[in-house]
């Protein structure tokens, strides 16, 4: 949401205002729905009301430039008048290459009108440099800033050059940092790319697992969480790698599954833990099992038949437990007729274009990739 | 089947162009090249690209080049290769790529290469595999790859890959449909799709697909109508296009329309922008609905430019 923005809510309805979810759509103003008007709000939310430079006696001295929009300009267009006359100085300072506590101000002020403009942050970082401002000051107004502006780029850059300059003793906060932002969006691209930034450079490790428990707790859902936790197990300097850690990692997965078998990211996790090694997966007993208790258990097995799927076309053989909950399915869906067990791979692919017939074409294919042997 | 509303759509883009009060150009002044990119790409697909002046768009182009060769979103403001990007496309779109000073410009996109092969997006260092595309595409579409080391351009974006087959903007970072185009395309480009597991990569983006037909950028997420180009344009640049439902996908598109006042929202029922019109119509494109040109899906341009481009060189 940008500073200054109100939305007129209608009379019967909570706001429905809805971050975009591709981290390019951050370019987009937050998102209205269709009929909902908006109004920019005068008020200058950072620093109260607010004051025309034109009326303030230490901007005396500043002639400022108007936006050049070219001799025949494509777009015509009508600014707000504070928003004009923060830019128009805004330029003179830019062209006039000053580097002050004035300008400094006045770089918030045009922040604070329009956080996109990534000019308006350049000459910033710029005027902090010259200045040799204290950091720590200045990730305290992006924190001020941040909370309304989420999955804005510009603000997330300026926060990693200001913690590779503040160095390690920055870690925790922007870790805690982090964790905020989640708890108002635990997928938000742009913080997970910062906190991972953050535990590679700077450190932190000790309590990520943990953490990722924690979101996962919240929604298992969460691929993001799933994600992080893939990256920690793989990457963290305290837990001893993959291996030591794939066994207890299995359990959480199946744990997750079990809550919630049609959820995408423990099946896909299970499949990272193997380093996508389907027939040494479903050799796991344990993982045959969860398979098994799916399809048993009720109509979100997708993922399980499509693991069972990959097994088979290399080489598993399963038990007749597994057979005998396969062809129960098969029976249950009132599919033609198949004659031997030894089709259970191209029974499997007959299961899969039915319940889930948007991607009938891929189970298709997937059926003519069968190798004779698992017919 | 609804209708693809392509008189209302043109209008809607003319009129963003022009509007005076508009709430959106205001705030996006400095991103006004992208804007240009997105509206006119879609004008020329849908056959109307002849409505603009386009000796006003290109002398405005050039006022937004820097003295470093790069260019800004918009008059005033500093170089990105974002910025960099859309304002080649949108002189390839007019024909206009001679006006360049093409050694310039894909000197300051070289310049942007690091040691292991990334690229940041301008001279304050954000590395993003979306900036390895875009000096790739722009470079390319300048004749000038060999300005930089495409080895280890590959590299890196192959040490983005992530073991479900998808990519992310920094190693180890999720996969990410916007994330996994900018990789593809930039393999597309310089030959390289045989490093990938297209299989993989094909059923990673085909569960993309939700019920209602639209496709969402990652696993459990909500459908929105630029995944029509991100997903699909992968998909297609890997030959696997036929692994989603082509008909629900139109459908989801059609149902973002503003049939009243034009443009495309990113789902049913939201305000418009012409960001979403241009995904949701050059998705279309993709999936060949009628009376579209078709867009090339690495370059994201019209196949006719792109053809211009590299066959009559």
């Amino acid at each position: 949401m940008l500073m200054g923005l109100k939305v007129l809510e209608s009379e019967n309805e909570n706001k429905q205002i809805e971050n975009l979810r591709s981290p390019t759509c951050s370019y987009i103003i937050t998102r209205k729905k269709r009929g909902f008007g908006i109004t920019m709000d005068s008020e200058d939310e950072v620093n109260g009301k607010r004051v025309p430079f034109s009326n303030r006696p230490e901007w005396a001295d500043i002639k400022p430039v108007p936006q050049d929009d070219g001799p025949n300009p494509v777009v015509m267009i009508d600014y707000k008048h504070e928003f004009v006359e923060t830019m128009d100085y805004f330029r003179a300072v830019y062209l006039a290459g000053e580097r002050t506590p004035r300008s400094l101000d006045l770089t918030r002020e045009a922040i604070s009108l329009n956080p996109g403009n990534y000019t308006v942050w350049q000459f910033r970082r710029l005027i902090l440099e010259h200045l040799n401002v204290d950091l720590h000051d200045e990730l305290q107004f992006m924190d001020q800033i941040a909370t309304k502006n989420p999955k804005n780029y510009q603000i997330w850059h300026h926060r990693r050059w200001i913690a590779e300059k503040i160095g390690v003793g920055a870690a925790q906060k922007e870790l805690e940092f982090t964790r905020t932002t989640f708890s108002q969006d635990a997928k938000n691209y742009h913080a997970w790319s910062h906190r991972q930034w953050v535990l590679l450079n700077l450190g932190g490790w000790e309590d990520e697992l943990s953490y990722c428990d924690e979101l996962l707790n919240d929604d298992i859902c969460n691929n993001s969480a799933w994600n992080q936790r893939f990256f920690v197990v793989t990457k963290s300097p305290l837990l001893g790698g993959l291996d030591v850690v794939r066994d207890s990692e299995v359990m959480f997965s199946i744990k997750a599954i079990l809550a919630k078998p049609g959820n995408e990211s423990p099946w896909r996790y299970l499949r990272g833990l193997y380093q996508n090694n389907a027939k040494s997966l479903v050799d796991d007993p344990r993982v045959a099992s969860v398979c098994i208790e799916g399809l048993l258990g009720g109509s979100q097995y997708v993922h399980a038949l499509n693991l069972i799927l990959d097994a088979l076309v290399h080489q598993f053989r399963p038990n007749n437990d597994l057979k005998g909950a396969i062809e129960a399915v098969y029976s249950s869906l009132d599919l033609p007729d198949l004659a031997t067990d030894s089709e259970l791979a191209v029974r499997v692919c007959c299961i899969l274009e039915k319940v889930d017939p948007i991607r009938a074409s891929y189970w298709q294919w997937r059926k003519t990739t069968i190798p004779s042997q698992a017919l | 089947m609804g209708e693809l509303e392509v008189e209302k759509h043109a209008k809607y883009i003319l009129a963003v162009e022009k509007k005076k009060d508009d709430f959106q150009s205001v705030v996006m002044e400095h991103l006004r090249l992208n804007g240009a990119y997105w509206g006119l790409t879609t004008l020329d697909i849908i056959g109307k690209l002849d409505a603009v002046n386009s000796d006003d768009v290109v002398s405005w182009i050039m006022q937004c080049q820097d003295e470093s060769g790069g260019f800004g979103g918009n008059i005033g403001h500093d170089p990105h290769v974002l910025y960099t990007l859309s304002a080649i496309q949108v002189l390839a779109l007019f024909n206009k790529l001679d006006i360049l000073d093409t050694e310039k410009v894909a000197n300051y996109i070289a310049s942007l290469q690091a040691d292991d092969g990334s690229f940041a997006g301008d001279i304050w260092g954000e590395i993003d595999t979306r900036f390895s595309y875009i000096a790739i595409c722009s470079l390319a579409l300048l004749h000038q790859l060999d300005k930089i080391n495409v080895e280890k351009a590959v590299k890196y974006i192959l040490s983005c890959q992530n073991v479900d087959g998808g990519f992310g903007c920094i190693p180890g970072g999720e996969s990410h449909a916007g994330q996994i185009f900018c990789c593809v395309g930039a393999l597309a480009i310089t030959g390289h799709l045989h490093l990938l597991d297209k299989d993989l990569l094909g059923w990673w983006l085909s569960e993309r697909q939700v019920k209602c037909g639209g496709l969402n950028g990652r696993p459990e997420k909500l459908p929105d109508v630029c995944y029509s180009w991100w997903v699909l344009s992968s998909l297609i640049m890997i030959d696997r296009i036929h692994w989603i439902d082509k008909p629900k996908l139109v459908q989801f598109i059609l149902d973002c329309q503003d049939k009243e006042n034009g443009g495309i929202s990113d789902r049913p029922d939201d305000a418009v922008d012409v960001y979403h019109t241009y995904f949701g119509i050059a998705g279309l494109s993709l999936l060949e609905y009628p009376g579209l040109k078709p867009i090339d899906p690495a370059y994201a341009l019209p196949v006719d430019v792109v053809n211009r481009i590299f066959l009559s060189s």
